[in-house]
């Protein structure tokens, strides 16, 4: 047997999770208290897992490296989350839902993976709803829904723009009730620094208490990583500060394989950088591109006054702007994927039609909704020929209720009026589809390893759609895993508690501690961030929104040179006995310079153009296509699994082939 | 433009604290607050000092993580933003910008500007919940239609995200608009009914015995939250308190 098993069950594709829920071994209610499991990472994955897992009855211990799990990034997820209800009868069915998700993906997830997602987020709903999250609704009382990128229905809920928000404070809930009960141990302000392995199985971290600096040895019979994705990897990116890859590098080092790390999705929407101080980067919602148009100027000139301040956006007359988007894809216009909307951004930025200092940004346009709610609006409350200003401000009033949000953040980080001119907007590191790899049962290539949420790979190929982020979080940790993780426990009944003193541990934490050590008494003369932002620099400039061989290369070596600098050079203040930040970013960025330089490899390897992945020797030549990226099916659908061999330059690829039964494999066309 | 900070220091929980001065330059209108402390610590970190230790996380005024009291304002001079939505050109060249951890017997200082917010946890895990388990058997989620305008005001109540200004802000160092938040949303929506009896008592209760201070409706935590929660919350928690001290069970 291959070492890739995908596990995935045999039988139709519409009865294969059915049958395999049906199949599986169960643990019953007595022996689950005798069971612990350990949750790392507590967002809509890991917080819904451990909520989950304690309801059932078993042992969880939880770890956030936050004051409180409410704190996860999960909380800045704005849009919304997509569930095949058909609550609005425009043809939405789980099929096509996994469909989308699939042709979104284009053509690069595990069919099986997709179908159970798309079969349960209309349980994800209902449960949220029972525990009190209060989605959008309409004036009869019935759930509202939006649309997002990449489809024709309207299947996304919504909590104004902050449904992560809003889903994350459900499974905290969900979480708070099981603490109060003891079932679940949490520990908050405590870092996962590595997972202990005895006989082969995952049977518990090496963790870090953020507040003391102590390291501590925790124990369970299963372990589930849950700890999002390494987007920060870009330095700037639109994760939090804090969000990190350690967990996740840690167990690839122990065994788990790594999956097509050069998955990474570019944003279209985010607030455009404005200088080199710059921390992070903000994302406006896609659903803004329900109603608002993406455009640049026509003219070349235009664009360069605009540039220079010398002309604003609203003095542009209609026919000398470029609505690119509308343009180049009629069907979809503003609403296609992420990937190709990031593309087509980048692409009139390259050609000189940006509309910023730096060139580097697109107008987001919501004057004509404006116009069009206001109109609808005058209608409804029978003002007969409302003059412009009426229009505009009942218009205005339309669009401040359903992202007001956003509009207030904007104008406090930019400094102007959404409402009165254009926002500028441009693509940013967003989320990684790649992760690490898991089977059908979310369990790694280490027995009673699991890993769940962005931390895996498995679900949206090479381009994630909008909305589906919060589906897969919560798919994965309300009702997937707690069934597959039974079937493994199954044959732990009897094992009893699992001892920390034992040799495992004790090489593990050895390792843990001299690392720490190292950090603290290496006496450097450069500061982490520094390493981080060239390392940064090196990704977005050749692993970015368009890859090319010599680049790959180059960013390879460079990516390694800065490794080794950095391990020569790096300054830690402070002492590893007491709060220490500044430690903190230096473990996370060390495994952020491996991870980085296989992340360059993958990118290599694939010569296709795929989702996010564009490589610029892979593209359309001719036909209605032409200049889109073009895929290559017959040498390329596989995910690429790696397994860890020291350097990453070394690392083995193992293939996993696709197999599409249930849909065909065809060019993913917008226009 | 160059600024003059004065910072609280402190060790440890157990360490005194006190003030400490810094100079900071070049520092750029278009920066956030806490992109301004990112060049101070890399400038104490150059010179061989420790950085200040401050919560952050997602810096885009959500995750609730940032906290600093600043000039005497919790996240500082500006409305409706939390500390790392706070952009620099709220300052000018030669201010002098004093930051302060939140100060509150309920919140002991862990280091620097960083605080125990733990109190806020135990509160929510007195009744923060309704008592639902995950089953994928729970009744559609359209079964129950909720009037738009209680969706609405639930949400509004919802938008809370923890950090601790409104606490940070009243002479009483009282938790009541975090709390009254949490009552709030369960209270106009019909799933919270069930418990709802159980849940004020139980949260006023672990409220109480966390150290935090009463209300005495000086409003300056409905000013300084930076979601907009209002004192109605306050107003409908008491009522919800009220209405339960008349239930038997």
């Amino acid at each position: 047997m291959s070492v890739l098993d995908s596990k995935v069950p045999e039988g139709p594709i519409k009865d294969k999770w059915t049958n395999y829920k049906d199949k599986i071994n169960l643990v019953n209610p007595a022996n689950k208290r005798h069971i612990d499991i350990i949750v790392v990472g507590t967002g809509l994955a890991g917080g819904s897992a451990a909520a989950t897992l304690a309801e059932l009855g078993y042992n969880v211990k939880a770890f956030a490296y936050q004051d409180s799990p409410r704190r996860a990034h999960s909380i800045a997820a704005q849009g919304g989350i997509n569930a095949a209800k058909n609550y609005m009868g425009d043809g939405d069915s789980t099929y096509r839902l996994f469909y989308d998700t699939v042709k979104g993906g284009d053509y690069r997830s595990r069919e099986a993976n997709v179908y159970r997602l798309a079969e349960v987020s209309s349980n994800i709903i209902d449960q949220c709803v029972a525990q009190g999250v209060p989605f959008a609704r309409d004036y009869g009382g019935l759930l509202d829904n939006r649309s997002f990128g990449g489809v024709l229905v309207s299947r996304t809920f919504y909590a104004k723009g902050q449904t992560g928000q809003q889903l994350l404070l459900g499974c905290y809930s969900a979480m708070n009730r099981q603490i109060a009960r003891g079932k679940i141990e949490m520990h908050n302000r405590h870092e996962m620094l590595d997972v202990v392995k005895i006989d082969g199985k995952a049977r518990g971290i090496i963790a870090r208490n953020l507040i003391t600096g102590e390291i501590e040895r925790h124990s369970a019979h299963a372990v589930v990583i849950a700890t999002g994705g390494y987007g920060n990897v870009y330095f700037l990116s639109t994760n939090a500060m804090g969000s990190n890859a350690t967990a996740a590098w840690k167990i690839h080092k122990k065994g788990a394989f790594f999956a097509n790390p050069c998955f990474t999705q570019i944003h279209p929407t985010c607030i455009p950088r404005s200088g080199d101080y710059q921390s992070k980067l903000t994302l406006m919602s896609e659903s803004l591109r329900n109603d608002g148009r993406i455009w640049v100027p026509a003219k070349l000139e235009d664009a360069k006054a605009i540039q220079e301040g010398r002309l604003k956006p609203t003095e542009l007359a209609e026919e000398d702007r470029d609505y690119y988007l509308e343009r180049r894809y009629p069907a979809f216009g503003n609403l296609v994927p992420r990937d190709v909307a990031s593309r087509a951004a980048k692409e009139r930025c390259d050609a000189g039609y940006g509309v910023n200092a730096t060139g580097e940004a697109v107008y987001l346009d919501f004057a004509a909704a404006i116009e069009r709610y206001g109109k609808v609006q005058a209608k409804i409350q029978g003002i007969s020929n409302p003059s412009k200003e009426k229009i505009t401000e009942l218009g205005e009033a339309i669009v401040e209720e359903k992202y007001g949000n956003l509009f207030q953040m904007y104008e406090k980080i930019v400094d102007e009026n959404p409402y009165k001119t254009p926002m500028m907007i441009y693509p940013a590191t967003h989320y990684t589809m790649g992760g690490v790899w898991v089977d059908y049962n979310l369990m790694t290539t280490v027995p009673g390893l699991y890993c769940i949420g962005e931390a895996n790979f498995s679900d949206h190929g090479a381009n994630r759609l909008g909305a589906s982020a919060l589906m897969q979080g919560l798919a994965d940790g309300y009702f997937v895993l707690p069934y597959t993780i039974g079937d493994y426990l199954a044959d732990d009944i009897r094992t009893g508690v699992i001892p920390t003193d034992t040799k495992e541990f004790d090489e593990v934490e050895k390792e843990v501690k001299d690392k720490i050590d190292f950090f603290i008494n290496n006496n450097g003369t450069k500061s982490v961030d520094y390493f981080h932002k060239r390392l940064g620099k090196v990704m977005w400039d050749k692993v970015g929104m368009s890859r090319n061989e010599k680049g790959l290369k180059e960013a390879m070596a460079e990516i390694k040179q800065i490794r080794e600098e950095f391990w020569k050079e790096v300054k830690v203040p402070g002492s590893a006995n007491e709060m220490n930040p500044e430690l903190e970013k230096a473990g996370r960025v060390a495994d952020f310079l491996e991870l980085g330089e296989l992340f360059a490899k993958d990118a290599l390897v694939r010569e296709e153009s795929c989702g996010g992945h564009f490589r610029e020797e892979s593209v359309e030549l001719d036909g209605e296509q032409k200049g889109e990226a073009k895929r290559n099916d017959k040498d390329f659908a596989f995910v690429s699994a790696w397994e860890y061999k020291g350097e990453p330059a070394d690392a083995v690829l193992h293939k996993e082939q696709l197999e599409f039964k249930d849909i065909e494999l065809k060019q993913r066309s917008y226009k | 433009m160059n600024l003059t900070l004065k910072i609280w220091r402190q060790k440890g929980p157990q360490d005194k604290g006190k003030m400490v001065d810094y100079k900071v330059s070049d520092i750029s209108e278009h920066m956030s607050f806490l992109e301004m402390m990112d060049v101070l610590n890399e400038q104490l970190v150059n010179s061989g000092e420790e950085p200040v230790a401050f919560d952050h996380d997602c810096r885009e005024g959500i995750c609730g993580m940032c906290s600093l009291h600043i000039n005497g304002e919790a996240h500082g001079p500006d409305r409706g933003i939390t500390t790392c939505q706070l952009h620099m050109r709220m300052f000018k060249d030669g201010d002098t910008i004093t930051i302060e951890p939140w100060r509150a017997k309920a919140f002991p200082v862990i280091k620097d500007l960083v605080v125990d917010r733990s109190a806020f946890e135990r509160i929510q895990q007195a009744g923060g919940y309704i008592s639902v388990n995950t089953s994928g058997n729970t009744q559609d989620a359209n079964s129950i239609p909720i009037s738009k305008h209680a969706a609405d005001e639930a949400m509004d109540a919802a938008a809370c995200i923890g950090c601790g200004a409104c606490v940070a802000s009243c002479k009483n160092s009282s938790a009541m608009l975090f709390v009254g938040a949490k009552v709030s949303q369960f209270a106009l929506l019909p799933q919270g009914q069930v418990e709802a009896t159980d849940r004020v008592k139980n949260m006023v209760a672990q409220m109480d015995l966390e150290g935090f201070g009463n209300c005495t409706n000086t409003g300056a935590c409905e000013v300084e939250c930076p979601k907009g929660i209002t004192l109605e919350n306050i107003a409908r928690m008491n009522r919800e308190l009220f209405k339960a001290s008349l239930i038997k069970f």
